[in-house]
């Protein structure tokens, strides 16, 4: 479905994309981990298209992404939703109209027929009869579930999630995961999860890319990660503070910084 | 050495964010004039920026044109020429004071929400939101706030102008016994069609000016609340200087 190639992305001297090669299947949950700063979002948004990396390429359906002008890229993203972590509703529109925007920009679809388009979606996420409330009105587990019915709502092929879960408590976490599961297994929708939770990935992911300061190190299967021998691997998923990846970012010795700087 | 360059570098930056502000600007202008025309976004922000500015600048009118009717009353009765009163309320109105003070009022009260509304839409990431559902955000939001801007600044101002001369006749006439017939007369024959005309073409530029700028401090905001807030007070300020600067740069190219 997704393939990128070489891909490489910097800001300033800061490499957040170095080199990256991998391989997003149809169908299936593909959860990208990483700790903050670890270029999970900037690569997200490059398999989007909504930021061009400094070279190298994503084939969305064997179509390069990157060199796509505006027209065609648009073209294209009718294809995807999204699902961004601050749910990223308009908060000047009610619930019914958040979700029937996508439908009202792009089709001509009758007034009734968008009425049960919408109503359809909101049963998906277990939310019928908020459609007349604002999003400020909305906890933010029921924010992102809005944002999720609008993010469904043109039937997309694939969806993206940016940090799903971060924030949320349990209950809400769990109601999350499940919907993105059901979308994936009913409608049979592609999705991309990235995120820094261990243990909703290790619930929903058929694939786990764990990215590390702008590197791939480690890709496979969920059972393959879980039994992974990597160090550094083993660290991540286990949440321990010691161990190969470096709390600090720098590489000055401490006791040298400090006695002679 | 270090200055010159500091100064170099600070005087591109500049440059390079005049040149950005420039493209933002001709893209939303390209943008509204490609279909689909979004007549309903457009009324909706002309409703905010015209017509919810009607009392404030009904208010602002009125005052601007009873003090011209004091001020102009005691200078003009030193020459025993009350007579011109009217003259000179309007003119002084309909050239300058009109569009100027229109725009400036407009400014802190469209301009500043305006900067703060898209400053808050990056901040909660609805730009991208629109962009991954294939509509271009320069056409959804900021296209109609230019064209509402260009629209309502002209009507606005045709209204400041009827009620800054009706205050200047209240005071006038009937406070200080003008003569009726002199504040009125006078002033329609001594009031050609190119005062009237200067003062629209002037309140078109200004409403450009007020909402590109703050459209463009809040595209470009950093997206942070003290960004926000700072882009906010920062196109107030560029916006009514610009506003005085285009003033004086159109009134010496117009007389």
């Amino acid at each position: 479905m997704i393939k990128v190639e070489n891909l490489i992305k910097k800001y300033g001297d800061l490499t957040v994309s170095n080199n990256l090669n991998c391989h997003f299947k149809k169908g299936e949950i593909t959860v990208i981990l990483g700790g903050s700063g670890s270029g999970k979002t900037t690569l997200l948004r490059q398999l989007t298209g909504l930021e061009r990396p400094d070279s190298g390429a994503v084939y969305f359906n064997g179509v390069d992404l990157t060199g796509l002008g505006r027209k065609k890229l648009y073209e294209t993203r009718k294809k995807m939703g999204m699902l961004f972590q601050g749910s990223a509703l308009f908060n000047y529109l009610n619930i019914f109209e958040n979700i029937a925007f996508p439908l009202r920009e792009h089709t001509k679809i009758a007034d009734n027929i968008i009425k049960t388009i919408v109503t359809m979606k909101l049963e998906m996420v277990g939310l019928r009869g908020t459609e007349n409330l604002m999003p400020s009105q909305l906890s933010g587990g029921m924010t992102k579930r809005v944002g999720l019915a609008r993010a469904i709502v043109m039937d997309p092929e694939i969806i993206f999630y940016d940090e799903p879960t971060s924030g949320l408590d349990p209950i809400s976490t769990g109601v999350i995961d499940k919907l993105i599961r059901d979308l994936n297994q009913t409608l049979n929708i592609t999705s991309i999860v990235v995120s820094h939770d261990i243990k909703s990935c290790f619930r929903i992911a058929d694939n786990i890319i764990i990215l590390f300061y702008g590197d791939i190190i480690a890709e496979g299967t969920t059972e393959e990660i879980k039994n992974s021998t990597d160090l550094r691997v083993k660290q991540f998923i286990n949440g321990e503070p010691e161990g190969p990846i470096p709390f600090t970012r720098t590489d000055k010795n401490y006791l040298d910084e400090i006695l002679f700087d | 050495m270090e200055i010159a360059a500091a100064f170099g570098k600070f005087t591109l930056y500049r440059i390079q964010v005049l040149g950005r502000s420039g493209i933002f600007l001709f893209a939303s202008i390209y943008q509204a004039f490609l279909p689909p025309f979004r007549l309903q976004r457009i009324i909706k922000e002309i409703d905010f920026v015209g017509s919810k500015s009607f009392l404030i600048v009904f208010v602002t009118a009125l005052f601007t044109g009873m003090v011209l009717g004091i001020q102009g009353y005691y200078s003009l009765s030193q020459f025993g020429a009350e007579a011109a009163l009217g003259v000179m309320v309007a003119l002084s109105i309909i050239r300058e004071l009109g569009p100027v003070l229109c725009a400036l009022m407009v400014t802190g009260r469209a301009g500043s929400a305006i900067t703060a509304e898209i400053g808050i839409m990056k901040i909660t990431d609805q730009f991208p939101a629109l962009e991954m559902m294939a509509i271009d955000p320069l056409k959804y939001v900021i296209s109609p706030k230019i064209l509402a801007g260009i629209i309502s600044l002209p009507l606005l101002t045709a209204f400041f102008d009827l009620v800054g001369i009706a205050g200047g006749y209240l005071v006038g006439v009937k406070l200080l016994g003008v003569n009726e017939g002199a504040y009125l007369g006078k002033m329609v024959t001594a009031i050609t069609f190119a005062d009237i005309y200067g003062g629209i073409l002037k309140s078109f530029c200004f409403g450009l000016l007020i909402t590109w700028i703050a459209s463009f401090m809040g595209f470009t905001a950093e997206p942070t609340t003290e960004g926000v807030s700072r882009a906010t007070t920062n196109a107030v300020v560029l916006t009514s200087l610009s506003i005085l600067i285009v003033d004086y740069i159109l009134t010496s190219l117009l007389l």
